[in-house]
């Protein structure tokens, strides 16, 4: 290997060194346009209200202030938002990421009878389904409308990390299975004490993935739990902001009021720096959470991408 | 009880085969209590969750009135589906979503392919690992976030505008969302922005197992970067790429719901109504259930023959098979 990488810097062409040029300033670009919203985001969300109005704010704040960040956390639904969104995240992926691994643990087992069975079953899942209205009425009948439940419940498995899942506990080595049983523990103690500790790269992945859209979700919210302020969540926050400032889009009521309440006050916080700080909240977590769980999610992305 | 038992066993052995078969999968049922304990809670969780809508495909075929209960509707035939094949807004929302869909998947591909070599092509891993991780980043974040970011750049004042006219490409600031006919190329580079990262991980981790001894031999051989592409990158993505674009093709239908829902408003609504759209506002605000399940009914099915026909054609072509 390193007497090919020499041989490459030895006989590399002048074309050669163009298109290497070339390359790094096209990846740099890449990075601008994906970073230079985010950054531009920030810029406006610690930038004083009033002053952004003038324009020219790009990636650094002009007139510093976190009273963007002091508004939303103290006199708006936002801070209660933000919580139910937490809350969601973490009920929602412990409990999720437990029972699809516990399902997947069932149907990895070869000699199981009802292995086929259950397989099928969920596999059909994920190219029929009721769509929006059935599932409404469904949910209604459930007594789920207006429930924090209807965030956690109807989406307890995932079909795809399932498979991913199941695809790892494959891999293990039979044999360590085999002397716990020979132990005499049970399936639920093999699964509990043996099987989740050595699955934890697969759960890490599903995780983040669950976490993720959990943490990102609103249209659940839109649909199921608009008319109880009390359970609605973060990006459904942003996203009533969003559709009021969306020219002549449907507007909703109490967003227009967060907007009115927002122009009035005196601590002079305009809608742009209201959304500019909800992004940053919105995004911050995530942006904390996935560069560490990188290695996870390419690997588990590609056993999902081959076998699912 | 335990003299029955028994007695059904015998009989059950003496008969038939299959009968004896029925036993034996009982009597290893049995023994696997615990595994089916532990799968019975999410079948009940399926059956209710997710095969009992699927009945709810009978409102397709029913004049629904959410004051009575499943059980006690009219039935009108398909009476439904003959008003939704006469509506004209259902073509235009079928075009859409249509259009959507192929901007998507093929610009989709195109990117995600040439940034995929391209990254392949750094020589300094530390750089392509930031590059990669940066990229990542916007396939993790809200279509709320994303809609709110593409909103803002595109605003008279925002950052396109800004570039546009200091190019002198433009004399005045363009209201991009506000033109329907902009939406379909807005739409396409929203994604490409949101996704091209995450659709290189399979390439990258296809060309990996592209055998290095391949590019020192053309290397020696005198081949150019262009061409070591050309015939040993590009070829050794083949059946990744195959396979990747059939399954795309079974999902023409699915052109997505939350950017179109976002970003769409009452200047563009030509272009940026889909089916999912359409059966939202059909079902949700005008509460035409009927004609709703109908259209998402009509959703499920068509992309179901054409999964089933590009995963036969995949087999034709001797790729593997995708499920």
């Amino acid at each position: 290997m390193s007497r090919a990488k020499s041989s490459r810097k030895l006989y590399s062409t002048v074309p050669d060194k163009i298109f290497d040029v070339c390359n790094i300033i096209f990846m740099i670009c890449l990075m601008v346009v994906t970073l230079y919203p985010f950054l531009n985001m920030f810029a406006l969300s610690f930038n004083d209200a009033n002053d952004s109005i003038r324009g020219s704010i790009y990636i650094w704040p002009r007139v510093w202030t976190t009273a963007n960040y002091e508004y939303i956390f103290n006199e708006s639904s936002v801070f209660h938002a933000t919580l139910i969104s937490a809350l969601r995240t973490i009920v929602g992926t412990i409990i999720s990421v437990f029972c699809t691994a516990m399902l997947a643990y069932t149907v990895s087992r070869q000699e199981y009878v009802l292995k086929k069975f259950v397989t099928i079953a969920f596999v059909f899942t994920m190219y029929f389904n009721g769509g929006l209205i059935p599932n409404y009425l469904l949910t209604k009948e459930l007594g789920l409308l207006n429930n924090f439940w209807v965030y956690i419940i109807p989406g307890i498995i995932g079909v795809f990390n399932m498979i991913v899942i199941r695809s790892f506990i494959e891999g293990l080595p039979e044999g360590i299975m085999e002397s716990a049983r020979i132990d005499g523990a049970g399936e639920f103690t093999t699964f509990m004490r043996i099987v989740l500790p050595l699955t934890v790269p697969a759960l890490a992945t599903v995780s983040l993935f669950v976490a993720v859209s959990q943490w990102n979700s609103w249209f659940d919210v839109f649909l199921y739990n608009s008319s109880r302020i009390e359970l609605s969540t973060l990006q459904y926050e942003l996203m009533k902001i969003l559709s009021t400032s969306n020219t002549a889009a449907n507007s909703s009521g109490s967003a227009a009021d967060a907007f009115a309440s927002a122009q009035g006050n005196i601590t002079a916080v305009t809608p742009t720096s209201i959304r500019a700080t909800m992004t940053i909240v919105a995004s911050v977590p995530i942006i904390l959470v996935y560069p560490f769980l990188q290695k996870y999610f390419v690997k588990g992305m590609t056993v999902g991408g081959v076998k699912g | 009880m335990v003299g029955k038992h028994t007695s059904q066993t015998v009989v059950a052995a003496s008969t038939a085969t299959g009968s004896s078969r029925i036993a034996r999968f009982f009597k290893q049922l049995s023994k696997q209590k615990m595994l089916m304990l532990m799968s019975l809670p999410f079948l009940i969780w399926v059956l209710i969750f997710k095969y009992v809508p699927l009945y709810g495909w009978t409102i397709a075929f029913q004049k629904f009135r959410p004051a009575r209960d499943l059980f006690n509707q009219e039935w009108v035939g398909l009476s439904n589906f003959k008003f939704l094949f006469q509506e004209e807004a259902f073509y235009r929302v079928l075009r859409n979503t249509l259009v959507m869909s192929s901007i998507n998947l093929v610009l989709g591909f195109v990117t995600a392919i040439v940034l995929a070599i391209l990254l392949n092509e750094l020589r300094n891993i530390l750089f392509k690992r930031t590059v990669q991780t940066i990229s990542y980043l916007p396939h993790f974040i809200s279509w709320v976030v994303a809609a709110n970011i593409v909103q803002t750049a595109l605003a008279p004042e925002g950052i396109i505008n800004i570039l546009l006219l200091k190019l002198n490409l433009i004399d005045q600031p363009v209201l991009w969302l506000g033109k329907g006919e902009y939406f379909w190329s807005i739409l396409g580079a929203t994604e490409v922005w949101k996704n091209v990262g995450w659709n290189t991980i399979i390439y990258l981790a296809a060309i990996t197992t592209i055998d290095p001894a391949q590019y020192e031999a053309a290397e020696i051989d005198g081949a150019s970067r262009f061409q070591r592409i050309l015939h040993i990158t590009l070829p050794g993505m083949k059946s990744v790429i195959v396979i990747l674009l059939i399954m795309n093709l079974g999902h023409i239908l699915e052109s997505g719901f939350e950017p179109q829902y976002l970003l769409g408003n009452g200047m563009n609504v030509d272009y940026s109504e889909n089916l999912d759209i359409f059966v939202l506002k059909y079902g949700m605000n005008m509460g035409n259930y009927g004609l709703a399940t109908a259209a998402g009914m009509f959703k499920t099915v068509v992309s179901f023959i054409f999964l089933m026909a590009a995963n036969n054609i995949a087999k034709r072509l001797g790729e593997s098979r995708l499920y």
